[in-house]
């Protein structure tokens, strides 16, 4: 039987296949919303995604492993996420990595026994101007050195604050106080 | 420091400018209004007037793509604003994006009539979280205002407008891979030619797809005409250009400038010269899928389309890396290669696996365990690769590749030779690693 979600999610899926001039293209909004509401796209979610936007599930499942953003496992609840291509790397990236490492005794893509935290290593996220820097669930966070990401750290583990886009709410998470959104523009 | 026209740039330091009252405060859907009483086919002349080249890497004049559009088409014609931005060191589209979305709005309703096309998309890459928040943001306030919908400004034209996230794929920037992936499939590029997206594109419809940087220019150019854009930079490069800065810089940043700057001037008077007063090593002067460009080629060289081809590499999406004297350059060709070998879609052969084997190789020789013949065996692979699959992906992985090895023989063999003659000396890695992986 497929997974049921909530009332919400199933009300967004349907306003968004509205948008599109054929329904296929409602693929990878929904998706996004099974993550959402189950936490990775489990072979549920394929099933629920499939039904909804009318694909097998075997096409459903393409596309959901063709792109990284689709979790087929479960990542920690702050999933960290370090940028690691050429303008990061040459701005001292991999000392964020291995920090991280340090901090949280794990490998990349591994969860913390707690199920707080993961973290991995990512292609350009389009931050090289304020390299080296890092993606927190969807909030980007840059011009780290390790002291900062140490204390970012701190602050998340203390705080919970929201970091997440949502789908459903098509809203972004309220994020750290005092923090900048967007620090990328400096003339 | 030179004055460059400011001309994408012109209001994104202006408070509130991300609003649909800030921007019309400032002029801001005044062009479009003008443009709606003209015939779409004048709108087109004048873009071909101004040279305006696609902004996201191809350089391909952005007018004559429009007149792709068979004639006497009776589909339904799509736009699509490609902010999928994710080539290495490029970060403009999302200045433009966050900062200036009604700017982006605007020019995209210009192409929406000169195409006479009632439906777009934003296809902004998934990471962009808020980015896209603002894009979207105002879009909900375009359509709130009727400057978007199915009657904009009472003229009857109608057009609607969707911003689509991606999801984390580098190649769904090639733009029959994002029409793909809109379509609800993998992001995989298709054949052309024989068809390209304009004649036969999303679900089979002509379909436009541009940079979200060269839809932004189009408000100023039909405001001001095409010849006073083309009045800007260069012959056969035309008006400004958005540059992302980044590496061993003492000011990264986005910088518009009108091309054909000296790209030394660049380095030195906008970015601020090299961090730590070191010397300047190389540049990769056009995203990391261009061939990288040794300090002593850059006398004379300026940043436009010709000059950088002149002098060995491309523009391309303007992606500016700058590296200083410590850099290992065995080391960055590793960097690179891993970003392609992680990124190819996997549907062709050569650049799948062609990609590996690049990555492995330079792995082994930046780790000590380099053999004779590796050189060679990576420009034979390069050479298999290029030219050998569907999209331009296998360009993108073997030219950076080629040109690390060939600008900077000496640190490859140096590795390759004290490997062969077993001294092992300690190496400074750029790149994590950990057991277990690779």
């Amino acid at each position: 039987m497929t997974v049921k979600l909530s009332q919400a999610a199933e009300d967004k899926i349907e306003e968004i296949k509205k948008r599109y001039p054929d329904v296929k293209s409602a693929v990878m909004p929904a998706l996004y919303i099974a993550q959402e509401e189950l936490g990775f796209i489990s072979d549920q979610a394929i099933e629920w995604v499939s039904q909804k936007v009318g694909m097998a599930p075997v096409h459903v499942r393409e596309v959901a492993t063709f792109y990284t953003m689709y979790y087929r496992k479960p990542v920690g609840r702050y999933h960290v996420q370090v940028c690691r291509t050429l303008s990061c790397a040459i701005c001292g990236a991999k000392k964020l990595t291995e920090r991280l490492r340090q901090r949280f005794g794990i490998k990349p893509g591994e969860v913390s026994a707690d199920g707080m935290w993961s973290y991995e290593e990512v292609e350009c996220l389009g931050s090289c101007g304020t390299a080296p820097m890092a993606e927190i669930n969807d909030t980007y966070f840059e011009n780290l050195t390790t002291e900062k990401l140490d204390q970012l750290i701190d602050r998340i583990g203390k705080e919970k604050p929201d970091l997440r886009y949502s789908t459903i709410k098509d809203k972004i998470g309220d994020g750290l106080k005092d923090c900048q959104k967007s620090e990328v523009v400096k003339f | 420091m030179a004055q460059h026209p400011s001309i994408l740039l012109k209001n994104i330091k202006q408070p509130g400018q991300h609003t649909l009252s800030g921007y019309e405060s400032r002029g801001g859907y005044s062009t479009i209004r003008k443009v709606l009483k003209m015939e779409p086919a004048k709108v087109t002349d004048e873009v071909k007037t101004s040279g305006l080249r696609g902004r996201g890497g191809a350089g391909f004049g952005c007018g004559v793509k429009w007149g792709f559009i068979p004639k006497g088409n009776t589909k339904p014609v799509y736009l699509i604003n490609n902010a999928d931005e994710s080539e290495p060191g490029t970060f403009k589209d999302r200045v433009l994006l966050e900062l200036d979305p009604h700017l982006v709005i605007e020019g995209m309703l210009i192409c929406a009539w000169a195409v006479q096309s009632n439906w777009s998309c934003i296809y902004i890459r998934g990471e962009y979280g808020y980015p896209y928040t603002r894009i979207k943001a105002a879009v909900d306030e375009a359509y709130a205002k009727g400057y978007l919908g199915d009657n904009i400004f009472g003229t009857g034209f109608k057009h609607h407008m969707v911003v689509h996230r991606g999801a984390g794929a580098y190649i769904c920037g090639e733009e029959t891979a994002l029409l793909n992936s809109l379509e609800g499939k993998k992001g995989q590029p298709r054949l052309k030619p024989p068809f390209f997206p304009a004649a036969i594109g999303l679900y089979g419809c002509p379909t436009i797809v541009n940079n979200t940087e060269t839809l932004a220019a189009l408000p100023w150019i039909l405001e001001n005409g095409g010849k006073a854009y083309a009045a800007i930079g260069t012959e056969k490069s035309t008006g400004t250009k958005l540059i992302s800065a980044s590496g061993h810089i003492n000011k990264p940043g986005v910088y518009e400038i009108a091309l054909g700057y000296p790209l030394l001037q660049f380095i030195e008077d906008e970015c601020g010269g090299i961090r730590g007063g070191k010397k300047l090593k190389a540049v990769i002067p056009g995203g990391s899928s261009m061939p990288v460009l040794r300090a002593d080629e850059l006398a004379g060289v300026n940043i436009d389309y010709e000059s950088l081809v002149k002098a060995g590499s491309h523009l391309g999406s303007g992606g500016f890396m700058v590296m200083d004297e410590t850099t290992d350059m065995v080391e960055v060709a590793l960097n690179v290669a891993h970003f392609y070998a992680h990124e190819s879609c996997g549907q062709c052969t050569p650049c799948r696996e062609g990609g590996h084997w690049i990555e492995k190789i330079f792995r082994r020789i930046a780790h000590g365990d380099g053999l004779g013949g590796d050189v060679q065996l990576v420009e034979s692979i390069c050479g298999q690769v290029a030219g050998h699959t569907i999209c331009a992906f296998g360009e993108a992985l073997s030219w950076p590749a080629q040109a690390f090895i060939r600008k900077f023989p000496d640190e490859f063999k140096h590795k390759i030779g004290d490997a062969l003659v077993g001294i092992r000396s300690k190496r400074e890695s750029l790149n994590f690693e950990y057991e277990g992986a690779h």
